[in-house]
């Protein structure tokens, strides 16, 4: 569980977070929504200890970052994994260096027990053939499946995505969502995914925090997002035609 | 930003290269690869640069020797003297800032665009000791690449002086021998090594800062070259008055 108490967060004279108080539960894939430039990447910036908040606590499973040593900063930032909205690659490094490179960084691990680790989590994210290709040289998707693999591969207690599926077609879009949610109900992660998708929400939205201009607009549920009144979060939701008419729809229906 | 918040920022980058050192395993390969790529891929521009380098000091000096009574061997000695104090390691190092300087800030900025930098830190690593200090440990070969540029543009002298009739092997000969004072071998070096260290840390700077995105690295890299030439001209008035003035 991670918990997120009042956090502020200013560059220079702008303020991207002005107090936001959240709680991320273990086992749940939570989410982040909100339109570009609400603050979500710094938010999770944040988390990840990359930003240090002006104001506000955070704390991990009751540890307290701010109050950690060194050393214990250290390994709670092991405890971690990343995927970048980009996928962010090391793109010197094949498919396999790079979900090999945290592991030859910070285990003494033998070079099969890491082989046989790397093996492991690439075929966890459906990856079979790639081991000794070169970023540049595969999907998107396949590119996202890498920077999961590089994620889980130390076994992290919390996983952050940013926009994990963006720049993705929807089905791929939808795979990789799925295998997000798999990966942290299987292994018990507290997971926090940014994103602006509306088919994110619907698929994998168990817990949901809405971010307009840097303030805790919203909070709820997959199911409790179609149902609220409040103007900024059904102006997000039904940004797009099709919702705008299923959401139509429902009223029809109800009433 | 103002150039003296650049300098101190320059100078805090420099303190952390050197902090929280990247496990040795690791940073060998890092270094290696570096020396491949930093040192080795330049050796080819160096040779080609000083042979013709030399070669024209040397009929240029030819050619200003029109007074029949100076000695022949003025023309080994002015071209040594020109390419180990100053063609040598200066102007190498100018085509260094761009050969070299340009590919480890589109390198470096590259990764800081496509977040792999943030990404080396989200897991615990100092991302400037993991990119910059191999990089500086590479250029610590440089003088021994700035030596085979000295002896090849001696060489590309002596070629040019031969067969283009201005002077005699012997006489060429005599010139290059001629007062020969080591130190300003030493100084040359002194120099060389300066330059590497800027030469590896200038272009670092301008891309581990940068924001932005794929045209801002092209900017990072123009601008980069533009300072660490600045940087390597400057240093080289004062190191020259240092030690010879
Ligand atoms: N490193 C930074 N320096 C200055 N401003 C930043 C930085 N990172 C983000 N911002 C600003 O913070 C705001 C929120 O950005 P971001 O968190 O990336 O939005 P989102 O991820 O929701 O699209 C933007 O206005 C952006 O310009
Ligand atoms: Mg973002």
């Amino acid at each position: 569980m991670i918990h997120v108490e009042d956090i502020r967060k200013s560059f220079g004279e702008t303020e991207v977070l002005k107090g936001v108080t959240a709680t991320f539960e273990t086992g749940k894939t939570n989410l982040v929504i909100g339109q570009s430039g609400s603050g979500k990447t710094v938010f999770l910036k944040c988390l990840l200890g990359l930003f240090t908040p002006e104001e506000g606590s955070i704390s991990y499973d009751g540890k307290v970052y701010d109050d950690l040593s060194a050393d214990d900063k250290r390994n709670l930032r092991q405890e971690m994994g990343m995927v970048f909205q980009g996928s962010a690659l090391f793109d010197s490094m094949t498919v396999e260096g790079n979900v090999k490179f945290p592991l030859e960084m910070f285990t003494k691990q033998s070079p099969s027990e890491m082989q046989d680790r790397v093996d492991f989590v690439l075929k966890r994210v459906n990856l079979i053939d790639a081991h000794h290709k070169f970023p540049s040289e595969i999907s998107g998707g396949m590119q996202k499946r890498v920077a999961i693999a590089r994620a889980i591969v130390m076994n992290p207690k919390y996983l952050f995505c940013d926009e994990p599926n963006s720049g993705l077609d929807p089905k791929t879009a939808i795979l990789i969502d799925n295998l997000i949610k798999e990966i942290t109900e299987e292994y018990d992660i507290t997971t926090v995914i940014n994103t602006h998708d509306m088919n994110s929400v619907m698929e994998i939205g168990e817990k949901i925090l809405f971010l307009k201009n840097g303030l805790k607009e919203w909070e709820g549920t997959n199911k409790e997002i179609f149902k609220t009144d409040n103007e900024a979060v059904t102006d997000f939701v039904y940004s797009s035609e099709l919702f705008k008419k299923v959401r139509q729809m429902y009223i029809e229906e109800r009433n | 930003m103002n150039y003296f918040e650049s300098i101190g920022s320059y100078a805090i980058m420099i303190r952390e290269v050197f902090k929280k050192p990247t496990k040795w395993k690791i940073m060998k390969t890092l270094i290696l690869k570096e020396i491949d790529e930093l040192m080795f891929g330049s050796l080819g521009i160096i040779i080609f640069i000083s042979f013709f380098i030399g070669g024209v000091v040397a009929i240029q000096t030819a050619l200003n020797l029109t007074n029949p009574l100076l000695p022949g061997y003025l023309i080994g000695f002015a071209t040594r003297q020109s390419i180990i104090l100053e063609f040598a390691p200066t102007f190498c190092s100018i085509i260094m800032a761009g050969k070299v300087g340009s590919y480890i800030t589109s390198s470096i900025g590259t990764m800081r665009v496509t977040e792999q930098i943030d990404a080396l830190e989200v897991m615990g690593i100092n991302a400037l000791n993991y990119l910059v200090f191999p990089k500086i440990v590479a250029l610590m070969l440089y003088p021994f690449i700035i030596a085979i540029g000295m002896y090849i543009g001696v060489f590309g002298g002596w070629l040019a002086t031969v067969s283009g009739g201005h002077g005699t092997s012997a006489d060429f000969i005599e010139g290059i021998q001629l007062d020969f004072i080591p130190f300003h071998v030493t100084y040359a070096f002194i120099k060389t090594l300066v330059f590497a260290f800027i030469l590896a840390t200038i272009p670092s700077y301008h891309g581990f800062y940068m924001k932005g995105g794929a045209l801002e690295v092209g900017k990072a890299s123009t601008t980069s070259f533009v300072w660490t030439s600045v940087a390597i001209i400057f240093l080289n008035l004062i190191l020259t008055q240092l030690f010879l003035g």
